[in-house]
C-alpha cells in the first residue's frame, strides 16, 4: 500500500484540470444549444415551442447519469465507440442546454411586454427587436442565474467518473485505491471542488445584488 | 383660443364599427370615429370604458374581431407584416409607462429606429435626435440613461423618439397618468406645441383641462361605445347624456 504523499495531491490538482475542461465544454456547448432552445420556447410557432419544450422535459426528467451511460456504453454497443471525454462532452452539452434553455426562456420573458410593444411601434422587425431591445435586457437578467448554474455544472462533472473519464472525482478514487486513506483524500477532493465553485457562487451573488440595485 | 392650424378635412383615421373582445368580454362594441388631418382628438372616459383599447387597436397592437380601421390609407388590425410596416411608418405611439429602452442612452433610444428602420446613417440619425430633443427641451440629456431622468423627462424623450420618425399621426395613451402635476404640465406643454403645429393626434387622457384647451374634438367613451362626441366646446357646454354629465362633474 502506498503512503499518501504530495505527489498524490499534485495528481488530484492535475485531474482538476479535466474537471475544468469538461465544465467549459459543457457550458459552451450548453450555451450554443441552449440559446436556440430558449428562443424556440418563446417562438410564435407552436411546433417550435413544442419541440423545445419536449426536449427540456425529456432531459430534465432523465438522470444525467443515464444520459452518460447512453452516450458512452449505449452508443458503444451500437458500434460508435466514443472517447470518454467526447461522450461526457456530448452528455453535458445535452444536459446543460436543457437547463440553460429553460433559465434563459425565463429571462427573455422577464423583459416587460411593453418593450416589445414600444419597439414594434417604432417599426422594428422581430429580429431587430430581439437583437437590439429584448436580448440585451434579458442578458442582464440572465447573468446571475447562469453563473449559479455553472456551479451545478462543475459539481455534476463528477458523474463523468462512471464512464472512466479521469477527472477530479475519479482521480480521488484512483488515489484512494492505492493509498486507502479515503477521509484525507476525499477531503482534499472536496476542497478542490470548493475552490473551483466558491468564486462562481460569490460572483453569482454579487451579480444578483447588482442586477437588483440596477432596477 | 385662436387655432393656429387649418384642418384640411382629409380623413386620416377612420374607425368603422369596431368590435374588440377579450375572451367573453366585449371591450369595444361597434366604435366608429373619424379624424381628419391636423385634428386633435381627446378620448375621455372612466377606466374600463375601452378608450385605451381603442387607441391600441388604432396603433395595430390589438387585432379586432369586427369592423375596420384605416390609418393613412393602411388597413389596421389585419395580419400581414407588409401592411404593418407601412402603418408603423405613419403612426407614432406614446405609452403611459414611457417604455424607453433602459439599456440605451437617450440618443440611442432615438436613433435606434432611425438607423434600423429608416436606414439613416449614424450622422443623419444623430442630427435628427438632436433636433427632436430640442423640440422637447431636453438637449442636455442626450447622453443620459432613462433611469437618470424624471418621469416627465422620460416621457418627453419617448415623445421625441416617436417624432423622430416623422409620423403623420401621434397616439398618446394616458401619457401623464403616472406623473405628478408639475411633470404632467411639462409633458402636456410638449403635446400642446405639437397640436398647434398641426400634428394629427389622438390622446387618451384624464386631463380634462388639456382636453378642453387643446382638443378640437372630444370623444366620451362608456361601456365600450362612443357615448358622446363633437367639437370640444359644444360637448362640454351641452352634455347630452347623464353619464357624461356625471363624468365631467366628478372630474371638477
Amino acid at each position: 500500500m502506498n503512503q499518501l504523499s504530495f505527489n498524490h495531491v499534485v495528481y488530484l490538482v492535475e485531474a482538476a484540470r479535466w474537471t475544468i475542461l469538461l465544465s467549459v465544454i459543457a457550458f459552451i456547448g450548453g450555451a450554443m444549444v441552449g440559446l436556440p432552445i430558449a428562443l424556440m420556447r418563446v417562438a410564435r410557432s407552436k411546433v417550435l415551442r413544442g419541440l423545445a419544450s419536449g426536449y427540456i422535459q425529456l432531459i430534465q426528467g432523465t438522470p444525467l447519469l443515464i444520459v452518460l451511460f447512453l452516450s458512452y456504453f449505449g452508443l458503444g454497443i451500437l458500434g460508435y465507440k466514443l472517447d470518454p471525454l467526447v461522450a461526457a462532452g456530448i452528455s453535458f452539452t445535452i444536459y446543460a442546454a436543457a437547463f440553460l434553455g429553460e433559465i434563459w426562456r425565463g429571462c427573455i420573458e422577464a423583459v416587460p411586454k411593453t418593450q416589445w410593444e414600444a419597439s414594434d411601434c417604432l417599426g422594428l422587425n422581430s429580429f431587430q427587436q430581439y437583437a437590439y431591445v429584448i436580448l440585451p435586457q434579458a442578458l442582464r437578467i440572465a447573468i446571475p442565474p447562469t453563473v449559479g448554474f455553472m456551479v451545478q455544472i462543475v459539481k455534476n462533472t463528477s458523474l463523468a467518473s462512471v464512464i472512466g473519464f479521469v477527472e477530479l472525482a475519479r482521480a480521488g478514487q484512483i488515489v484512494n485505491n492505492s493509498t486507502f486513506e479515503p477521509f484525507a483524500i476525499f477531503t482534499a477532493v472536496a476542497a478542490i471542488y470548493f475552490v473551483l465553485c466558491y468564486p462562481l457562487s460569490v460572483a453569482a451573488r454579487t451579480l444578483e445584488r447588482r442586477a437588483h440595485a440596477g432596477r | 383660443m385662436p387655432d393656429a392650424k387649418s384642418p384640411t378635412g382629409e380623413s386620416v383615421i377612420s374607425v368603422d364599427k369596431v368590435v374588440k373582445e377579450f375572451g367573453p368580454l366585449r371591450v369595444l362594441d361597434g366604435v366608429s370615429l373619424d379624424v381628419t388631418r391636423g385634428q386633435t382628438v381627446a378620448i375621455v372616459g372612466r377606466s374600463g370604458s375601452g378608450k385605451s383599447t381603442l387607441l391600441r387597436c388604432i396603433a395595430g397592437l390589438e387585432t379586432v374581431q369586427g369592423g375596420g380601421i384605416t390609418v393613412c390609407g393602411h388597413e389596421v388590425g389585419r395580419p400581414g407584416s407588409a401592411a404593418r410596416a407601412q402603418l408603423r411608418r405613419d403612426v407614432g405611439m406614446v405609452f403611459q409607462s414611457y417604455n424607453l429602452f433602459p439599456h440605451l442612452n437617450v440618443e440611442r433610444n432615438i436613433t435606434l429606429a432611425l438607423t434600423l428602420v429608416k436606414k439613416q446613417s449614424k450622422e443623419e440619425a444623430k442630427k435628427r435626435a438632436a433636433e427632436v430633443l430640442s423640440m422637447v427641451g431636453l438637449t442636455d440629456k442626450i447622453a443620459s440613461y432613462p433611469e437618470q431622468l424624471s418621469g416627465g423627462q422620460q416621457q418627453r424623450v419617448a415623445i421625441a423618439r416617436s417624432l423622430a420618425l416623422q409620423p403623420q399621426v401621434m397616439l398618446f395613451d394616458e401619457v401623464t397618468s403616472a406623473l405628478d402635476p408639475e411633470l404632467t404640465a411639462e409633458v402636456l406643454g410638449v403635446m400642446e406645441d405639437l397640436a398647434h403645429h398641426g400634428m394629427t393626434m389622438i390622446s387618451v387622457t384624464h386631463e380634462m383641462g388639456f382636453a378642453r384647451r387643446v382638443a378640437d374634438v372630444v370623444v366620451f367613451m362608456h361601456q365600450g361605445k362612443v357615448w358622446e362626441t363633437g367639437p370640444t366646446a359644444d360637448v362640454f357646454a351641452n352634455p347630452r347624456t347623464a353619464e357624461f354629465k356625471q363624468f365631467v362633474g366628478s372630474e371638477l
